[in-house]
């Protein structure tokens, strides 16, 4: 544990940079912007991964919150980005609390498979709503900000700005909850949990947090990238779009808030160059990577970044 | 003196074994008990129910005129009553420092009340106030030199040792220690002791513990309380205790055949 | 009351195809304390060496009544070679691992499996509705069933009742029991758990295996048939209590019948109720219907 946090700081340069950046890579910018809502997904997986939980269901989450910002905008003509990405959070933040009961009480396997059979229950569910397009899902209609459009627009910048500073904002708070007494906990729920509870604190309501926390941020992602790609179908729920996120956790490692970002747009890169060269390997590739990852970097990539930091 | 916890008639079967027939014991403020028995004569079930692990199927737990019965650990905890464990429960991964700063930041939370303490918004360990109370503790139970060591690669004496200071950063006002010296090789188990006691006596707290070997619950142990399935034996001043006939033979004599070649009792 | 006929029998014909598959599940969980996320890629694997092996037959003219056979045998040659492969050449490093380090291994494994099969036989569907046209069909009361449906029931029964028999009154079985209570201990007298462990995921490979080939003429069989598979799969063994064969049964039982009444009556809430079902009984058995006794830990 170190003293000084710098991770604020470093954060803030990241931010500016590809703020800068960004008007010189108009043809990264839409990958980009989807990384940074995955990668959303990912840091609020991180937050369950420091303690202890594996959840193969965040893409319930990133669905519902996709799907939010989509029906708000398609029915309801709400436009604002700023009010539909908070909608897509507050839903799904309700919906993970109401969800967390059930789930705060089971860890390792039962947790992990528990979450999968929701988010399938919820992919089962739109598959079959005719409302919502079944398998097609639906278009999201353009969302504008301070008067202007900013999504579905050649123009790829604005949102991404947005997604920049939406990503900036919950990766440095979501840095100042893993730093409270609260967030400190995840490593000795980990470790120990009859100890906390000997301690004199309640494991349920701190898992419970976390899971609502995780929630919330894999609903945000869910509703950048709504609005990015401007359409949204059932498989953001299926379990194999849990499976990515969980592998980007892991390979990214739980070491620092920026690492579920840069994991993020890594595999998003790759995998978009996977797909064209082979897209029947793919899933072959991902295995086997993740065997690697599991066997020779249990911590994640992040870990030999500190490493390298600590010889410095 | 006055009575600071009191447990009447405590019963708790699992199946057909009866682990407590009817316990009842009257801990007096700032006392020292030891409690004494064989395995599975019902003492770590004992503890486990006053702490709040195991609800007794019957009787009542009074702590400070209040009833604890159905309470959590946590709950109990935070009312005053800490306990250390047979096998230590420490945050394997982490280290000493780390271990005894998240007690601490637990400890505070409680105290302070709020989710997110406003008083350790930022790294508890950049805390002051909390630096200092861990390395009091540490310097306290000889922990210092393994300061930054993960906690699951100590020497096993070192983690009862963390383990005990973990329970006693509390301050609790009732300090319960399972087996405080089980594992310990014999020429540490006195040092350990002693360093716990002294911890204890700076502050002021009773002490109830659970302990097999005759030697620790002789020199530390004014009052002794001997069970045998799920029963009393004997509650007294040590010297009657040990000496007393039904406890030569159910729990001593036990006992003796346990620690072949131990030294003679030096009486308290 | 012809409805509620139909229900229970496609429950029933249902609730056999989930438990011959659940079974391989809760038996490789029982006994390695892995949840095995590669179940369904087995169950694949298990159609699709089906497909190829009682297309090949048929297509070079032998019997038509053999191929019943030829599926079983596609089966059982599956989990002889990927149960072994797999356990020898990777499972068997990681044990002593987490038991979530487990299943992320065997989700991994998921991920290769689904490409390497799609790299062997090709994206195409495969078709050999053979075996399940041919015994043609029976009528109950008003309603049609094929004969081959029987055979699923039939296969299901044998398999559940096979193992019960060979754990309660088999030397091999009772040792494998007590590798199922408590792996170290039984390290300790003497038991080669190793070989247990082998010869469990082997069969219960082989039994997702014998899932796949059975279901293979009833379907076309493509790529990805074998994702949902794991998640009902899961229903099952969470509902019956994980490790447990009873509740395997049991679990297989109600899934079947709840998700018959649901395609009869309100197709939309197929996996809606499964899962209702399944997170009603956590709430008031939280480890499942069977679920082992929980040891002290302190």
């Amino acid at each position: 544990m170190t003293h000084t946090d710098k991770t604020p700081f470093v954060l803030l340069a990241a931010l500016v940079v590809l703020l800068a950046l960004g008007p010189f890579l108009p043809k990264s910018l839409f990958l980009l912007t989807m990384s940074l809502g995955k990668g959303l997904v990912v840091l609020g997986l991180v937050v369950l991964l420091r303690t202890g939980l594996v959840s193969f269901g965040q893409g319930l989450y990133y669905c519902v919150g996709a799907y939010a910002v989509g029906s708000l905008s398609q029915f309801a003509s709400v436009k604002n980005a700023v009010l539909l990405l908070l909608a897509g959070t507050l839903v799904t933040a309700i919906l993970a609390t109401i969800l967390g009961f059930l789930l705060a009480n089971y860890r390792g396997i039962f947790f992990a498979m528990l979450t999968l059979a929701l988010s399938m229950i919820v992919y089962g569910l739109l598959v079959k709503t005719s409302t919502l397009g079944s398998t097609d899902g639906f278009n999201v209609p353009p969302a504008s900000l301070l008067g202007k459009v900013i999504s579905g627009q050649s123009n790829q910048y604005p949102m991404f700005a947005l997604a920049c500073i939406v990503a900036f904002v919950a990766a440095v708070l979501t840095n100042s909850y893993l730093w409270t007494a609260l967030g400190q906990l995840s490593s000795a729920i980990r470790d120990n949990e009859i100890r906390v509870e000997y301690m004199g604190a309640s494991v349920r309501n701190a898992v419970h947090t976390k899971y609502v926390l995780a929630g919330a941020l894999a609903g945000l992602g869910g509703a950048v990238t709504a609005l990015a790609i401007g359409h949204i179908d059932p498989e953001m729920a299926y379990w194999t779009t849990s499976g990515e996120f969980v592998f980007v956790a892991i390979l990214g490692g739980t070491g620092s808030v920026i690492a579920p970002f840069l994991g993020s747009i890594i595999f998003e890169f790759i995998r978009t160059y996977a797909y064209q060269y082979s897209p029947n390997t793919w899933q072959l590739v991902l295995g086997a990577a993740l065997l690697l990852l599991i066997i020779f970097l249990p911590a994640g990539l992040w870990s030999v970044f500190a490493r390298l930091r600590r010889r410095t | 003196m006055a009575v600071i916890l009191n447990t009447k008639g405590l019963r708790k079967s699992f199946g057909a074994v009866t682990a407590a027939a009817g316990i009842s014991i009257a801990v007096e403020e700032d006392s020292v008990v030891g409690l004494i028995g064989t395995n599975g004569a019902g003492k770590t079930t004992f503890v486990n129910m006053v702490t709040g692990y195991l609800k007794p199927d019957a009787g009542d737990i009074i702590f400070k005129d209040r009833d604890i019965t159905e309470l959590h650990p946590r709950d109990i905890t935070r009312l005053g009553i800490c306990r250390s464990f047979q096998i230590p429960q420490l945050y394997d991964s982490l280290s000493v420092f780390e271990n005894l700063v998240i007690a601490l930041g637990i400890r505070d939370r409680n105290v302070h009340g709020s989710v997110f303490s406003r008083t350790f918004k930022l790294v508890p360990a950049a805390n002051p106030l909390v630096v200092a109370a861990a390395e009091q503790s540490m310097q306290r139970f000889g922990l210092l030199e393994y300061r930054e060591r993960a906690a699951r690669l100590l020497p096993e004496g070192v983690r009862k040792l963390l383990d005990i200071a973990m329970a006693l950063i509390s301050e609790p006002e009732v300090l319960i220690l399972d087996e405080p010296t089980s594992g310990v090789s014999a020429d540490e188990k006195f040092a350990i002791m002693d360093m716990v006691m002294d911890a204890v006596r700076s502050h002021g707290c009773t002490v109830m513990f659970v302990e097999h070997d005759m030697d620790i619950v002789t020199r530390y142990a004014p009052r002794v309380v001997a069970f045998y399935e799920g029963r009393i034996l004997a509650d007294g001043k040590a010297a009657d205790v040990l000496s007393d006939e039904q406890v030569q033979s159910y729990v001593i004599g036990g006992l003796r055949a346990l620690q072949t070649g131990a030294s003679d009792i030096s009486h308290a | 009351m012809n409805e509620f006929l139909a229900v229970l029998m496609d429950g029933l014909i249902y609730s056999s195809w989930l438990f011959v598959i659940a079974l391989g599940l809760t038996l490789i969980y029982g006994v390695m304390k892995i949840l095995n996320m590669a179940h369904g890629s087995f169950y694949a694997l298990g159609a699709y060496a089906a497909a190829s092996m009682v297309g090949y037959w048929l297509n070079h003219g032998h019997a038509p009544m053999a191929s019943y056979g030829i599926l079983v045998l596609a089966a059982v040659l599956v989990g002889l070679i990927a149960g072994p492969l797999i356990e020898r050449g990777l499972l068997r490093f990681m044990y002593g691992r987490d038991e979530m380090v487990l299943l992320l291994v065997t989700y991994a494994l998921f991920l290769i499996l689904e490409d390497v099969i799609k790299l062997i036989w090709g994206v195409d569907p495969y078709f050999i509705p053979e075996p399940y046209s041919l015994l043609g069909t029976m009528d109950i009361a008003s309603l049609t069933y094929p004969y081959y449906s029987f055979i699923l029931i039939g296969v299901a029964v044998l398999a559940g009742g096979a193992v019960a028999l060979v754990l309660q009154y088999t030397r091999q079985g009772k040792l494998l029991l007590a590798v199922i209570h408590d792996r170290e201990v039984s390290l300790a007298m003497g038991i080669n758990v190793s070989r247990f462990y082998l010869v469990t995921f082997t069969v219960g490979t082989a039994l997702a295996a014998i899932g796949g080939a059975l279901t293979a003429p009833t379907v076309s069989v493509v790529p990805g048939m074998g994702v949902e598979v794991i998640v009902l799969a899961f229903a099952v063994v969470v509902i019956g209590g994980l490790g447990s064969l009873e509740g395997a049964a049991l679990g297989a039982l109600i899934v079947g019948l709840v998700r018959s009444a649901a395609v009869h009556y309100l197709p939309q809430v197929e996996l809606f109720c499964i899962y209702s079902v399944m997170a009603l009984v956590l709430i008031f058995r939280p480890k499942g219907l069977f679920a082992a006794a929980e040891v002290r830990k302190i």
